[in-house]
């Protein structure tokens, strides 16, 4: 039962052969063996579960359940919940319990009927490419536990990989998605901006933000992505568009299909063992039926600078929120109310989330304004209009998701313009605003490689159609780490 | 481009974040790091170039000026590190 699709769990649930509380409890059980572990969750609340999961059943029984009723997913703990605290990976919020749900865990729970497992850990304020800023501890990755599962969606990613859970919400702002899929051998989707709300999901930078589903194959991440978006009123990005079946086009033939390969991805800064499993990935699709085109993103390599303004710009301006007045962590001594402000945000953010602010602060101030923020913004539209140009030759975009494997704990923690390079493929993507995914294509000395397809704006039926036939004519993503007890 | 200490506190002080002086020296190490990969930008050509703030070009959409939200001070309040009397609790502003 762990193993199988969401759709399988779906179709298991309608004939009966196991009810929502029995499938609740066996991932609860799981989580409650192996998480101690792997510290993929922050919080969880069997009671909780199960009340959510009776419904689920009772909802079933009255014939009014859909695809997904019943069946369990982990929250990533950037999306507020009541009930379950919402901490943000931070200790600014360690004990934060939100008045309201955010609208992905509204349409998930109350709309289609899912059971929350709990909530996943992550880099601090979703700050981080290996969760190890998360103030809750680091995650271990189940394919080699002494290295990092991707971040800052980490500790979702881990907790499908070692199927503490059958699917995960997470959210992307520079590759939160997809890295970590493609360090935890997942599929990941991150929408086209605007797809998904934002309304209850912590900001870390507005104009880039997006959730996402993760899980293990893209036939889920479709189902999980019906389920997730649409128009929400609540956030004033959210696009007001015609309902799409993102599963609709599955099992189109990838006959004609245009592949544009940029030739900035396929440099000598990624692994050759990644490369190889990228190019391996590529002539499956030629053989698939695919025609491949050479394509060029120029700008390409000033989206990681251009990023490292414009996201902390923008977190610095969101999380000036966290000023310990109204709610969240208050330092305990203070002299002034600038020095509760200055002690309240010294203490009760870790460093790299401080690091962002102060770059931010710098970035925005007077006299640096145009010769950063403005000069980065200006970047990025070139970036955005170098995928316009290629998306004329191109139908959608392929190359690796990230330039390694999964690297180990505390190997990059002191290099931080390492750490932030492993996100080169896949920040670009969020500049512009379009759709990404990450797909399994193979390991690398053991460990997974993710394949990044990039789409057109609102191609993601497009691209989960193109991931979809990949994954039905490979089955890397079948693929489980071999030394987690898959039994029960 | 790279950052002085007095900069780094002046900058923290903007943020309002507190750091001592035995952190700053590191702090402005890592930023002088970060700002060495953002100066890539400074040689690109960018005249001409309209800056993109978001990602898909909307204006801002209006609501119809009405109440929708229900009362939840309660519920707001209840999280609060300190409130009195359905108000929020800071240090002394005035003396």
């Amino acid at each position: 039962m762990i193993n199988k699709s969401l759709k399988q769990l779906g179709a298991a649930l309608a004939a009966k052969e196991i009810s929502s509380v029995e499938l609740t409890t066996l991932f609860l059980d799981r989580i409650e063996r192996l998480n101690p572990e792997i510290n993929a969750f922050i919080s969880v609340d069997r009671e909780r579960s199960l009340t959510q999961a009776r419904a689920a059943d009772a909802r079933l029984a009255a014939g009014q359940g859909g695809p997904l009723t019943g069946i369990p997913i982990a929250q990533k703990d950037i999306f507020c919940t009541t009930g379950w605290r919402t901490t943000c990976g931070s200790k600014m919020l360690a004990d934060f319990v939100s008045p309201y749900d955010a609208t992905v865990i509204a349409r998930l729970h109350d709309g289609a009927g899912m059971v929350s497992l709990g909530k996943t850990n992550m880099d601090e304020f979703a700050m981080g490419s290996s969760n190890e800023t998360s103030f809750f501890g680091p995650v271990k990755n189940p394919w080699d536990r002494q290295r990092v599962p991707g971040g800052s969606s980490g500790g979702s990613a881990s907790a499908i990989a070692a199927r503490l859970a059958p699917a995960a919400t997470g959210t992307d702002t520079g590759g939160s998605i997809r890295q970590p899929a493609a360090f935890c051998n997942l599929t990941g989707l991150k929408p086209t901006y605007g797809v998904v709300s934002r309304y209850g999901m912590i900001a870390f930078a507005s104009s880039l933000d997006q959730g996402g589903p993760m899980a293990a194959s893209a036939e889920d991440c479709a189902l999980l992505l019906n389920a997730m978006c649409g128009f929400d009123e609540r956030d004033s990005t959210s696009l007001d568009r015609p309902v799409e079946d993102y599963a609709r086009d599955l099992e189109k033939p990838l006959a004609g299909l245009r592949i544009g390969l940029p030739k900035e991805f396929f440099n000598d800064g990624c692994d050759p063992a990644v490369m190889a499993a990228v190019q391996t990935a590529i002539d499956q699709y030629r053989k698939l039926g695919a025609t491949l085109v050479d394509i060029s993103l120029p700008n390409s390599h000033l989206s990681v600078p251009a990023y490292y303004v414009i996201a902390p710009a923008e977190a610095s301006a969101n999380l000036s929120r966290f000023d310990g007045i109204r709610y969240g962590y208050r330092a305990p001594d203070y002299d002034s109310l600038d020095d509760l402000y200055m002690k309240t945000r010294a203490q009760g953010f870790g460093a790299e989330v401080k690091r962002r602010i102060l770059i931010g602060a710098y970035v925005l101030s007077h006299g640096y304004y145009d010769a950063y923020y403005l000069q980065a913004q200006r970047i990025r539209r070139l970036i955005a209009e170098d995928f316009a140009s290629a998306f004329k030759a191109c139908d959608i975009i392929i190359g690796p998701t990230s330039p390694t494997t999964a690297f180990k704990l505390g190997e990059r923690t002191t290099d931080l313009v390492k750490m932030y390079l492993s996100d080169i493929y896949t920040i670009a993507v969020n500049l512009a605003g379009l759709p990404g995914m990450s797909i399994p294509c193979g390991f690398a000395d053991g460990l997974p490689v993710g394949l990044q397809l990039i789409g057109n704006y609102f191609a993601e039926a497009r691209l989960l159609n193109a991931a979809h036939r990949y994954q039905a004519a490979t089955g890397w993503h079948e693929q489980r780490p071999a030394d987690i007890d898959l039994n029960g | 481009m790279s950052l002085t200490l007095e900069q780094v506190q002046r900058i923290a002080h903007l943020a309002r974040i507190e750091i001592s002086e035995s952190e700053a020296g590191t702090t402005r190490d890592h930023l002088n790091g970060i700002f060495q990969l953002i100066e890539q930008m400074q040689a690109v050509d960018t005249r001409g170039v309209e800056p993109m703030a978001h990602a898909q070009e909307l204006s801002q959409r209006l609501r119809d000026d009405t109440v929708t939200e229900a009362d939840c001070r309660a519920a707001c309040q209840a999280i609060a590190p300190e409130t009195e009397g359905g108000l929020y609790l800071v240090p002394k502003v005035i003396e």
